[in-house]
């Protein structure tokens, strides 16, 4: 610890302070609402617990989480298995680079449509939708991080007559993980965003379908407390993401620590 | 990452080489959508022939509706653009001048950053229907959040030494921004704006795919409910091309714009840009 | 020139040329020499020597564009499993996600030995290169020399018969070079390994070597074959305030002088 960090309960204190005095005048400030959109915040929040904490949340939150889990884990294999190969190539790269290009230029709810006609309004479409957005980010970023590999180390790989499993597993793979990480990182979020999207174009459960259905039957505060229901999904994966990526790359939060001291 | 050989080149010089080998690719991929529809692997009600999307593209392109269209989406990525940059611009150099400000907001900021964008369309919708407010919701809120981080960071790398300088010689606030805090942050404003720059467009055409406001998702929407599917993939293909122009333009103004900058640069990760 | 009939090591009429769209570089002309089983033998020359590139093509890692490198009889193409390599950025040659013994014990896992006798070589290395408890740490938790002295353990775990380092100590302050300098001699001696190390420093190849290999500016070919008549017992103290230490110095230096002018050897 260094000398001069402020305690614990310090640090928790500041950084709730002003989130907890935006709430508290977000509830103040909204007590006595008669705005149709903007009810008051008691009403959103008690309308939260009534809606999300009931047992029929879970017909709700789980196939959307399950959908995300699914589509997300697929696009990190595909993006990581695509992009190392692509990445060690210089030949292939480009080759590959300008269709990559247009294709990450798509933006993926314009899919939607087009996904619709192949995979129906079922689950793969869904998954298959957050499968093409995610993977982008993790295959460029898996791209950028096999190019990146030291050539130092590389040359140490071929001088020691390391075999091409061990390669992959001790040197490509982690040597590329942090990018690859920053590329996870950036994937999550799309990921959530083509989950609701996806779910609110053809649907007949799900946290996307529940918004638009309380946005279509007026039902304010429940639109509402959807609303803070995703906000509160993507902090926790957030959260998550950060604690798996800190367990992981703890070797190289490590490495660049001692880099900046030098 | 193979040992380098020691053949010596034929007079095509590299940059041709790469070139070719990406025309190679694209021109690959498109007898790929040329052939799987046509040889019955894919059924052509599901992918039209290439061919057949490339001619009703330029069919659209005579009509005054896909201008229009154009037009549409691009208007709302460029005022959302403009709104989110200028709010990021102020509010992260606000921030970020003040130690104790930013120690302060930092978790609010990044409580409100995963927040996903889609989750006020139903709001956008009570509140503006199909109009063009709809899209500007969504595109200022995602793209106001990687311009105010990088901006952020950029105020960090301020040297303080400067800071203190400027400050000692009796600047005030608005000289130290101009002249201290600003080219600094410069660099990194570039890449926040490369960075909204991209979801900007995401959204706005995204906007339009959920909102059916109008533009070139509402477009893609249309075509696929009418079952005009050559019209929707050539739609398609035109946001991509879009895409594609604005993500390159924007990194080729960056580069251009920072070539005198040898600064550190970190993305909106923290890693190396 | 010293060698055996049957020589360790043996470099034939070396040749390298890189070349590209625009111009063609002849690093290295023509290199022949042999060193003998047992040998340390070092190589200096001024920089743009082409020591590096030399070093490359003997161990496996650069194609030469004429000649051949025979190590034990056979011909190399790729590296081959009875050499062992130590570079000289050390920082950049060790795994960062790996433990120190994870880094030495990594070579010796497809060496199809069980994971006994692996624990021993790695423990063995460890202790021959004067590191004690280190081998749960991380390398970037530790200092520059000690780091190198992982990247040794690493090439003697690997039980080569011939060790090749490339400017292993150019990285590493004085102090701690005179120590690693020392420490080569020392395993040199007990492993009983032939040693290829080249070096700018003139100095530590004369400390070090039983012969030097002076090479000339690019295109590379050797000036001189220097027989170091030094004792075998060598300190840093007295060696080097030894008459003899510095004759060899200087001519050595006068024939690194000759090469930056860019004098070649006759028939060059």
């Amino acid at each position: 610890m260094k000398s001069g960090m402020p305690s614990l309960s310090r640090r928790i204190a500041v950084m709730l302070s002003l989130p907890a005095a935006l709430i508290a005048a977000w509830w103040f400030a909204s007590a006595g609402s008669q705005n149709f959109y903007f009810p008051p915040l008691r009403t959103i929040v008690e309308t939260f617990g009534k809606l999300w904490f009931s047992p029929q949340a879970i017909h709700n939150i789980a196939p959307s989480l399950v959908r995300f889990s699914i589509g997300y884990i697929a696009a990190a294999i595909l993006g990581i298995a695509i992009g190392i190969p692509v990445g060690a190539s210089r030949n292939l790269r480009n080759v590959l680079e300008p269709v990559l290009e247009f294709l990450r230029a798509i933006p993926p709810p314009v899919l939607v449509p087009v996904l619709i006609l192949f995979a129906g309004l079922g689950n793969e479409m869904k998954a298959l939708v957050i499968v093409f957005g995610c993977i982008w980010p993790v295959l460029l970023n898996t791209v950028a991080g096999v190019r990146a590999l030291d050539e130092v180390l590389a040359e140490v790989v071929r001088s020691y007559r390391i075999g091409a499993i061990a390669r992959f597993w001790h040197f490509i793979l982690p040597g590329a993980s942090p990018q690859i990480f920053t590329g996870l990182r950036q994937s999550l979020s799309i990921g959530i965003i083509l989950m609701v999207i996806s779910e609110m174009f053809a649907a007949r459960d799900g946290i996307g379908f529940a918004l638009v259905q309380y946005q279509r039957s007026f039902a304010i505060p429940e639109m509402w407390s959807a609303i803070i229901l995703l906000g509160i999904i993507g902090i926790a994966l957030s959260m998550i993401f950060r604690a798996f990526e800190a367990w992981i790359l703890g070797w190289y939060h490590g490495l660049r620590q001692s880099q900046r001291a030098n | 990452m193979s040992a380098p050989t020691t053949n010596v080149r034929a007079g095509i010089s590299a940059r041709t080489v790469v070139w070719l080998q990406g025309f190679a690719g694209l021109a690959g991929f498109a007898a790929l959508l040329e052939i799987l529809p046509r040889s019955g692997l894919i059924s052509p009600l599901y992918l039209p022939p290439f061919s057949t999307i490339v001619a009703a593209l330029f069919k659209e392109t005579m009509s005054a509706e896909f201008w229009t269209a154009l037009g549409d989406t691009l208007e709302a990525w460029a005022i959302g653009l403009v709104i989110s940059v200028l709010a990021g611009v102020v509010i992260g150099i606000a921030i970020g001048s003040s130690n104790a400000v930013r120690t302060l907001t930092h978790s609010t900021i990044e409580f409100l950053r995963p927040i996903p964008s889609v989750a006020l369309i139903p709001l956008a919708v009570l509140l503006f229907g199909s109009q063009i407010q709809s899209t500007l919701v969504l595109v200022v809120y995602a793209s106001f959040w990687p311009v105010l981080i990088q901006v952020l960071y950029g105020v960090q790398d301020v040297d303080p030494v400067a800071r203190e300088t400027a400050r000692s010689y009796g600047l005030g606030n608005w000289a130290q921004i101009r002249y201290v805090i600003w080219p600094t942050t410069l660099p990194y404003l570039m890449t926040g704006i490369r960075l909204a720059a991209a979801v900007a467009l995401i959204l706005a055409i995204t906007s339009e795919v959920a909102i059916d406001t109008q533009g070139l998702g509402k477009q893609i929407a249309d075509t696929e409910s009418g079952g005009a599917v050559a019209i929707m993939y050539a739609y398609v293909i035109v946001a991509g091309i879009i895409g594609v122009i604005v993500n390159v333009g924007a990194r080729a103004l960056e580069r251009r714009l920072l070539a005198w900058h040898p600064s550190m640069r970190l993305d909106n990760a923290g890693a190396r840009a | 020139m010293v060698g055996a009939a049957n020589p360790m090591l043996d470099v034939r009429r070396l040749r390298k040329v890189y070349a590209d769209a625009s111009r063609t570089v002849e690093a290295i002309r023509d290199v022949s020499f042999s060193v003998a089983q047992g040998e340390l033998v070092c190589i200096v020359g001024p920089s743009g020597a082409g020591k590096t590139t030399l070093l490359k093509c003997i161990a496996g890692l650069l194609a030469p564009s004429s000649g051949e490198i025979v190590l034990e009889g056979q011909p190399v193409a790729e590296p081959p499993p009875a050499m062992a390599v130590v570079f000289q950025e050390y920082g950049r040659s060790l795994f960062p996600w790996m433990s120190v013994h994870d880094n030495v014990a990594l070579p010796l896992k497809h060496k199809k030995l069980d994971a006994g006798r692996r624990e021993q070589l790695v423990r063995d290395a460890l202790a021959a290169v004067d590191l004690k408890g280190v081998e749960t740490a991380y390398p970037w938790q530790l200092s520059g020399g000690m780091q190198q002295r992982v990247a040794i353990a690493r090439a003697v775990a690997y039980e080569p018969h011939v060790l090749l380092m490339d400017e292993p100590f150019a990285a590493v302050d004085a102090q701690t070079r005179a120590d690693l300098e020392d420490l080569i001699r020392v395993l040199w001696r007990r492993l009983r390994v032939t040693v290829l190390f080249v070096t700018h420093d003139i100095d530590e190849s004369v400390y070090l070597g039983q012969r030097v290999l002076v090479m000339s500016h690019a295109p590379t070919v050797i000036m001189e074959d220097v027989a170091i008549d030094l004792p075998d017992e060598r300190t840093q103290l007295e060696t080097r305030s030894m008459a003899r230490f510095g004759e060899l110095r200087k001519h050595i230096y006068s024939q690194i002088q000759l090469a930056k002018q860019g004098w070649r050897p006759p028939a060059a």
